[in-house]
């Protein structure tokens, strides 16, 4: 009926590209500012007048906060890429009893939340605890007598974090070496490395921008700790913006503190992509073949084991033991007829929110590699710094535009029709799984876009000589070569969101609890043994998708011969 | 059928706004600890009870920004400090109540009955039976002495019991001898403040430290713990009610206020009535060995063999006005 274009461009041609990409772009831009409205709020606070505050933190506690994150950082950063690495090396490439095992078994204590650890082993190592009672009655000392390392102290503080935070590292850069095209490191054996220089020379370089995304994670987690430092008494930056907040009751101070955290990593990042300049890390090739694991014996076998063994005995079996025998002394009281519903509610949220975040991930990135200019770069750059952002100053950045959104509408309703609409979205679980976006989507950004670097910009190039459009791309090609990146995206939301405890302290509905909740409900009253049945349900919910994890990284090598 | 998420919501706003016999609390207590006591309310009114719970500070955070929206209907703090402080930000009003004007004394509530204590908590000195005589004990003040030297644990000052004591402190003798004494009992620290109440029991247990400051039901959680290191850890220390010729043992309260936003003030009346009540007012005393905010209701067992003790009564609204300062003064004084 209508008359027909003259020219209809054909799809994909040269001449319709920039225009067919435009919605993408716009939609990345509404996406991203919509989930950046939380850390632009915060940063907003900048300019509010705050009253003397800072004066005061300068001259009493400001030198602390800044002096102690930043050990942390340098302690947990070192820590972290030695436990990490090294084994993550040791089971790619070499062959010792137990590797199997260990392959998986170093991931585990992903699934246990920092502030557990740290009540777990300060049951275990404080002075009351039964490691000292059993020095003081086997020696007959009594307190005083002998030295004994506090747990409760900066370093007490930078081992429970690298104890739980290092799978990152060990994540990301197992799966940076698994992926490595054995010819590269052929080539250097022909070129006369042995096997530590293929190490030092070949994998590690090679893996870095793995191995720095795993940091960057493992050090933003760090900064946005909450509960172990407060736990342990150690003034940081996040209990520092706790305490101006309350107690101080300069809600502007503390949000002029987060901002500057912010600033600080959002440097930090600009730094690194900086230092890594033009290098680009494509893969040269898509054969492989497989590994050939060099085999260990002696000595060398008992320190690889050994070198393995140790992030998984003290960063969970220890702990989760401990867990295990409080749970068995309380187990009565705890296994009530809500236990069901607690589990119900933190799996369901975690599986809500890692799809999502997933979705997400794929839509921020993608877009940004269809239009890799200035705006996209920088809003997925922005995106990224909720991770380091800690989960009550999170929760405070969405409540501050949903009750305003809210009672916006609400105040528009009564006025046009006298009818008052209430809170649409605050104090719903929409809320809270949004938070959850804002927070955890940098983890999902970070595996999925490691991902599509590795996919050579050829293959858009040629999906789009076969005439696919953006969408299609995705989905032929992206998607399918993505696999494993999006199950590993989507399984670190999940865990995350399991162990998350303020934001959905603050932001949940009526009537809903989380296993979370629950543990720091009973450990905040100081009542640790009682606390261990829901939080030894959290570790255990968090141990199926970290398996789930491993088995995804193993297959994601190209050259994997699935073995029946 | 596909429902479209947002016509769901606005159904779910207008079934929250409808009137039900329903009453909404932001909770400070934790669940554990308040929501026995709910039920039974439910049970004998039949009026539903819908609970969150969290840190006050968030909870009243959460309470601001949802302004006259907000589903809450009663605010339920463990300290006055807060209640203080959601009166101040205008998020509370005040409900008159025969009932809670005869039962509850003057001090353990707000003049203009914007808030009401519902259960009391005494911070006291713990000391260790077998190191420690009671006749060296007297007041919080003496505690800076220098005959206490390295022999005294406490928690952070970021704590709201250590931020309320001293803040009575300083409604009593003002920021400067506040700060000099403060100055003085970091001093006798024996170690950086960490940890919680039961964390210091435990430290005057193996021999860390002598003395601590600690609320009672903690101790008396610790007697009837489950745990048989933590009922040992409890037996060797002793409760030491402070400044007993004097102005009396800091005590502080658990509290509720009705909420600005209220949209079911009868049943949120209700339930403080309820909560202010003799049978909800025992089961505090006989769960959390927190004391009774009613004369006529007898503490615990456990708590009677501690004996009675004269309780500061001062305007328990002081302690939120001076809050501030406290927490300013403990920074100068460098305690952690």
């Amino acid at each position: 009926m209508s008359s027909v274009p003259a020219i209809v461009p054909a799809r994909g041609g040269p001449l319709s590209g920039r225009r067919l990409f435009q919605p993408w772009s716009w939609a990345l831009i509404l996406v991203s500012l919509l989930l950046m409205v939380p850390v632009l709020t915060v940063f907003g606070s900048i300019f509010l007048p705050s009253d003397g505050v800072w004066a005061h933190l300068y001259s009493t506690v400001l030198v602390d906060y800044v002096s102690n994150s930043l050990i942390l950082m340098v302690g947990v950063g070192i820590c972290v890429l030695v436990l990490g690495i090294g084994p993550a090396w040791l089971v790619t490439m070499h062959r010792f009893p137990g590797r199997a095992v260990l392959e998986w078994a170093l991931l585990l204590p992903l699934a246990m939340p920092a502030y557990i650890i740290a009540y777990t082993y300060t049951g275990l190592l404080d002075v009351s605890g039964p490691v000292q009672e059993g020095l003081r009655q086997l020696f007959g000392w009594s307190y005083g007598d002998y030295w004994f390392p506090e747990i409760r102290s900066l370093g007490g503080a930078v081992a429970m974090l690298s104890l739980v935070l290092y799978p990152y590292v060990y994540l990301l850069s197992r799966t940076a070496f698994t992926e490595q095209s054995v010819c590269v490191l052929e080539v250097s054996r022909t070129l006369g490395c042995k096997p530590r220089q293929a190490f030092s020379r070949v994998g590690l370089p090679l893996a870095r921008p793995a191995i720095i995304a795993g940091l960057s994670l493992a050090l933003m987690e760090t900064l946005a700790d909450y509960g172990t430092v407060q736990y342990f008494g150690v003034s940081t930056f996040t209990t520092g913006i706790f305490r101006t907040w309350f107690g101080l009751g300069s809600s502007s101070a503390a949000a002029q503190l987060s901002a500057f955290l912010m600033l600080f990593i959002l440097i930090l990042l600009l730094l690194e992509n900086h230092s890594r300049r033009r290098a680009r890390y494509h893969h040269t090739s898509s054969r492989y073949s497989r590994l050939p694991r060099l085999p260990l014996y002696g000595w060398k076998m008992a320190a690889a084991l050994a070198f393995c063994l140790f992030p998984v005995v003290f960063g969970f079996l220890v702990p989760a033991t401990q867990l295990l025998i409080w749970a068995t002394q309380t187990w009565q009281a705890t296994a009530g007829r809500d236990f069901y519903q607690l589990i119900t509610h933190s799996l369901g949220l975690a599986a809500l929110s890692s799809v999502i975040a997933v979705g997400l991930a794929l839509f921020v990135t993608y877009g940004k590699r269809l239009q890799p200019n200035l705006l996209s770069r920088t809003a997925v750059r922005i995106l990224g710094l909720g991770y380091a952002v800690p989960g009550t100053v999170i929760a405070v950045g969405v409540l501050i535009p949903f009750t305003w959104f809210d009672n916006s509408i609400d105040t528009w309703m009564r006025q046009q029709f006298d009818f008052s609409t209430g809170l649409l979205l605050s104090g719903t679980l929409f809320a809270l799984v949004f938070a959850y976006q804002v927070r955890f989507l940098p983890v999902s950004i970070s595996s999925v876009e490691a991902g599509l670097t590795k996919v050579k910009p050829g293959m858009d190039e040629v999906g789009r000589s076969m005439g696919y459009g953006p969408a299609q791309l995705l989905r032929r090609v992206h998607i399918p070569m993505l696999r494993g990146s999006l199950l590993t995206a989507g399984l670190l939301v999940f865990v995350d969101v399991l162990k998350e405890l303020p934001a959905t302290l603050i932001l949940r509905p009526f009537n809903f609890n989380t296993l979370a909740v629950k543990t720091y409900e009973l450990a905040n009253e100081e009542r640790l043994a009682a606390a261990a049945g829901p939080a030894l349900m959290i570790v255990l919910a968090g141990i199926i998708p970290v398996i789930l994890l491993s088995r995804t990284i193993t297959r994601s090598r190209p050259g994997h011969v699935q073995r029946s | 059928m596909y429902r479209p998420p947002v016509l769901f919501l606005l159904l779910t706003a207008i079934g929250i706004n409808a009137v039900a016999a329903e009453v909404n609390i932001y909770s400070a207590r934790k669940e554990a600890l308040i929501k026995p006591i709910l039920e039974e309310f439910t049970v004998e009114t039949g009026i539903t009870v819908n609970l969150v719970t969290g840190g006050a500070d968030e909870l009243i955070k959460r309470l601001e920004l949802e302004g006259r929206n907000s589903p809450a209907d009663l605010l339920l703090t463990v300290d006055v400090g807060r209640l203080y402080r959601a009166k101040q930000a205008d998020l509370l009003q005040p409900v008159h109540s025969e009932t809670l004007s005869e039962v509850i004394p003057d001090h353990y509530r707000d003049p203009e009955d914007y808030w009401y204590g519902l259960s009391l908590r005494s911070r006291v000195i713990v000391y260790a039976k077998d190191r420690v005589d009671a006749a060296d004990l007297s007041t919080y003040e003496a505690l800076a002495d220098p005959q206490w030297r390295n022999r005294i644990c406490v928690r952070s000052s970021s704590n709201i019991y250590n931020q309320s004591l001293v803040a009575s402190m300083v409604a009593h003798q003002g920021v400067e001898a506040t700060e000099q004494w403060a100055r003085g009992l970091v001093k006798n620290f024996a170690r950086r403040p960490k940890g919680g109440d039961r964390d210091q029991i435990k430290a005057v247990a193996v021999g860390q430290c002598d003395l601590a400051l600690v609320n009672t039901y903690y101790l008396a959680g610790m007697l009837e713990s489950d745990i048989p290191a933590e009922r040992q850890a409890a037996e060797k220390v002793a409760v030491f009610w402070p400044n007993q010729d004097g102005r009396g043992a800091h005590v502080n309260i658990s509290g509720a206020g009705v909420t600005r936003a209220a949209q079911h003030t009868e049943e949120a009346l209700r339930l403080l009535e309820f909560l202010a009540g003799k049978e909800a007012q025992s089961w505090y005393a006989e769960k959390n060995y927190e004391f009774p905010v009613r004369d006529d209701v007898p503490p615990s067992e456990l708590l009677r063999q501690w004996g009675g003790f004269r309780a500061d009564d001062i305007e328990l609204e002081q302690l939120g006005i001076h809050n501030a300062e406290a927490v300013r003064l403990m920074d100068r004084a460098g305690w952690k």
